[in-house]
């Protein structure tokens, strides 16, 4: 009797991975928590813990397979459990034997799903490119990046440059970053300028503004912006009220930064879009890229401005790959929307991960015959409402797209400033495509029911443009 | 006994006393002692820490298959703590409260595996409705008041649950637990000051298992000897053997003693260890496989107190047995976790509010 082995998720995200490394041989025994192979994610290597006893029987795939799909059988155990058969493993075994991908044969007995897909996938589809960026002189040659390298890159590139600058967080020198964003800047820059926290954010924060105040110019990483909810009034209080207060003497060049919003299947606590609060606050510049040019481009304006900076990043979006420029110095003017493309029947305003959403809408929305222009706002304080209004007076249609709460959001504000300074442009009124108004919830199918989608913004793009 | 009342067990109860400067008139609690279990009990102790055990590995295999997302961290190695803690405390009288690793506390507190493994899978018949996830639960009627995503906020709400039990003069005490990753967190010593101004009835648990994430205590603590965080608010502490189901035992029996009879605050440090990454996307590199090695092989709760048992006469069979009536309990949990039905669709508008307005 054999029991399947079969290649684990070892992320949140994971799909297929590399068997880099078999750590037992056929006839070695087992038991629960002996390491049997070490398997390599789009993240990292990890080592995959036996949890039966048992024999290896036969291993199905060598070491060094790439692309292993998630439940590919990869061993055989034979139990020896044999003692008491009832909780041997094989009897266990049998509701496992489904691939993770979600195949079922028999779907008309089974009414439970086999496995939670994440709500999240909603949000991930998007495959169309942004268009090139004006800004970016022609003939430029571009190098397939990742939003996770991109901002890495910018910050090293401006560490070089500047010695003022030094970064802070949890687990961002050592471990790499909990996402991998600073990998290897400790190496680089050394322990003084690449330094690992405790879990204070509340006390970094302040340490960071302090330091900011007095000459330096900190990057201070939340692990997600979740727990800078411990450090907020560090934030606006401290870092975005100063210069003000101070009739202009006293600043805090500081950049606060860390993935934002929704993450896959993390829950009410860990998935949240903070973009309003803090584009809610005079004093704060806030930017929240979607590819990776935007990213670096817009990091290494960040580190330079002489002002306080809350630069929102996505996790979802990290491994994402998309053309970053390759200068000797790409930095990119904060407070410039980005039309990622043009069109002439309705406008699709969004930022962050929303832009992906907006961008698949488009094209689906241009094969029924309705062309959309996509503005990614990219900074959303200062908000570059010209962009806005000046697409808005060519299509005469708006929707706004955002991965967040309703309710005082930066739709709320988009259509305000419609409202207020393009109301002769107005054929319809704007509409807002976002997150449903609740904490976002744990269970895969309410995740996705809560979550912008395309489906949602090709509807309301349909209604402005009254082809519903 | 897994291991005699060693100095580990007991480093340090009159130290910090002894210390120059140290306050010689603050009142101490005595020297705990292990606890001296009857058969039975320390059969239920073997019972519930394999029951935690084995549900965990279960559940990393589900979150391998698939079928848990997110963030899921298991309490492997840690088994001692919640099941020596929370066999000593008054049910529907004291109440606990904990972070995001949390099945085991649940577990040892006898609420149904298959309702949290239900959770874990984000089903309708999961404890929280399959809306709150694995760190995320919740068991009012057991007075278990979570399951907290936010390191350290437990710490505050603990000390708010203690505060009640003072003011309603139920005679309950307060167990909130937290890492020693969360024990630098500002509102800790915030909440110290208030409980031990209060004198409210409250243990604070730190489960030192060595790292927060890949940070390990020396790297992240001025003061790594954690059971001394409560000395500047006169909360005296104590460190105990975390491995060691009868040490925990003993020194809980301790501390309720000086919190029951209204002394105010304690601190238990309790030195343990997570042989499993921090969640499941921890690849575990700030430690090697030895160090993992070297506690399994040595200091495991389970094969610890498998010892004594045998020492009292129980049977290597009747363990086996044991194990698999726990094997099938937890199957059964899992089978129940992967078919039964997500939540309703309806459910997504539910409790965000209580009151209709
Ligand atoms: C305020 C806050 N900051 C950061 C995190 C991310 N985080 C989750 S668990 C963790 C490590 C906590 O370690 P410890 O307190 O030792 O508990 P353990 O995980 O070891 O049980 C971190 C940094 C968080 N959830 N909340
Ligand atoms: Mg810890």
């Amino acid at each position: 009797m054999g029991l399947e082995i079969k290649m684990p998720a070892l992320s949140p995200t994971m799909e297929e991975g590399t068997l880099a490394k078999w750590l037992v041989k056929e006839g070695d025994t087992v038991k629960s928590g002996d390491i049997m192979a070490e398997i390599e994610t789009d993240k990292a290597t990890m080592e995959f813990e036996a949890v039966d006893e048992g024999t290896i029987e036969k291993i199905l795939i060598a070491e060094g397979t790439d692309n292993v799909k998630v439940g590919t059988v990869i061993a055989m155990l034979s139990g020896e459990g044999e003692e008491t058969p009832a909780a041997a493993p094989p009897a266990e075994a049998p509701k496992a034997e489904a691939p993770a991908v979600a195949q079922k044969a028999d779907e008309s007995e089974a009414p439970a799903p086999k496995k939670a897909e994440s709500g999240t996938s909603n949000l991930a589809g998007a495959k169309s490119a942004p268009a090139a960026d004006p800004a970016i002189p022609e003939g430029t040659q571009m190098v397939r990046t990742t939003v996770r390298e991109a901002l890495r890159d910018a910050m090293a590139e401006e560490m070089r440059k500047d010695d003022r600058v030094f970064l802070m967080g949890e687990e961002v020198a050592e471990y790499q970053g909990a996402y991998k964003v600073t990998q290897g800047l400790l190496e680089e820059f050394g322990a003084r300028r690449v330094i690992d926290t405790p879990i204070t954010e509340h006390g970094f924060a302040g340490i960071g503004a302090g330091a900011a105040m007095g000459g330096l110019k900190p990057i201070v990483e939340f692990m997600t912006f979740n727990f800078a909810m411990q450090a907020i009034d560090q934030i606006i209080n401290s870092a975005a009220k100063t210069n003000y207060m101070s009739g202009g003497q006293m600043r805090c060049p500081i950049v606060f930064r860390g993935p934002n919003g929704a993450a896959s299947r993390v829950g009410a606590q860990h998935s949240q879009n903070y973009a309003p609060w803090y584009a809610h606050v005079p004093g704060l510049v806030v930017i929240a890229p979607y590819d990776a040019s935007d990213a670096k481009g817009l990091l290494k304006a960040a580190i330079r401005s002489e002002d306080p900076v809350v630069f929102l990043e996505n996790e979802l979006v990290y491994g994402r790959s998309f053309d970053v420029p390759q200068l000797d110095d790409h930095v990119l003017p904060i407070g410039k929307a980005r039309i990622v493309r043009p069109g002439k029947d309705v406008t699709l305003v969004s930022y962050s991960i929303g832009v992906g959403v907006a961008l698949e809408a488009a094209e689906a929305l241009a094969g029924e015959g309705i062309d959309a222009e996509v503005i990614d706002l990219r900074t959303l304080r200062p908000l570059d409402t010209a962009t806005v209004l000046e697409s808005l007076k060519k299509t005469n249609r708006l929707v706004v797209v955002e991965e967040g709460w309703p309710v005082c959001s930066i739709s709320s504000e988009i259509i305000a400033v419609c409202m207020e300074q393009g109301f002769d442009d107005l054929d319809a009124p704007v509409l807002r495509v976002t997150n449903e108004d609740v904490p976002l919830p744990y269970a895969a199918n309410l995740e996705k029911a809560a979550l912008v989608d395309a489906a949602r913004v090709i509807a309301a793009a349909k209604k402005v443009t009254y082809r519903s | 006994m897994a291991k005699p009342a060693s100095s580990r067990t007991r480093k340090p109860a009159t130290a910090p006393a002894t210390l120059p400067g140290a306050d010689h008139n603050r009142e101490r609690p005595g020297e705990p002692e292990s606890y001296k279990a009857s058969k039975e009990e320390l059969l239920e102790f073997y019972r519930q820490m394999l029951l935690i055990r084995r549900f965990e590995e279960r559940a990393g295999q589900l979150y391998g298959l698939g079928f848990i997302g997110g963030f899921c961290h298991l309490y492997i190695g840690q088994e001692a703590v919640a099941v020596g803690i929370q066999s000593a405390l008054t049910p529907g009288k004291d109440s606990v409260i904990t972070g995001y690793r949390d099945h085991g506390h649940m577990l040892a507190y006898g609420i149904d595996p298959k309702l949290i493994m239900a959770e874990l899978t984000g089903r309708e018949a999961g404890i929280s409705r399959g809306k709150g996830g694995s760190m995320h639960m919740f068991s009012v009627e057991h007075k278990f008041y979570g399951g907290h995503g936010i390191v350290g906020a437990q710490v505050s709400l603990g000390t708010g649950l203690a505060f009640g039990h003072k003011y309603k003069e139920d005679g309950g005490v307060c167990i909130a637990y937290f890492g020693d990753g969360a024990a630098n967190q500002g509102q800790v010593y915030e909440s110290f000051n208030m409980a031990e101004l209060w004198k409210l009835p409250i243990i604070y648990v730190i489960e030192n298992n060595g790292y927060a994430m890949g940070t390990s205590v020396q790297r992240s603590s001025s003061e790594g000897e954690l059971y001394r965080r409560g000395e500047s608010f006169r909360i005296p502490g104590i460190q105990v053997d975390g491995m060691d189901v009868l040490a925990v035992r003993g020194a809980t029996e301790t501390a309720l003693e000086y919190v029951r009879a209204g002394k105010g605050p304690i601190l238990l440090e309790m030195k343990t260890y997570r042989y499993r990454g921090h969640s499941m996307s921890d690849p575990a590199k700030y430690r090697s496989r030895d160090e993992v090695q070297h506690v399994r092989d040595t200091s495991d709760p389970i094969d610890g107190l498998k010892k004594v048992l045998m020492e009292a006469g129980v049977k290597e069979e009747d363990l086996k047995s044991l194990d698999a009536q726990i094997r099938k309990t937890v199957s059964e949990a899992a089978d129940f976790a992967e078919s039964s039905p997500e939540p309703d669709a309806s459910e997504l508008y539910t409790d965000v509010l209580v009151e209709q307005y």
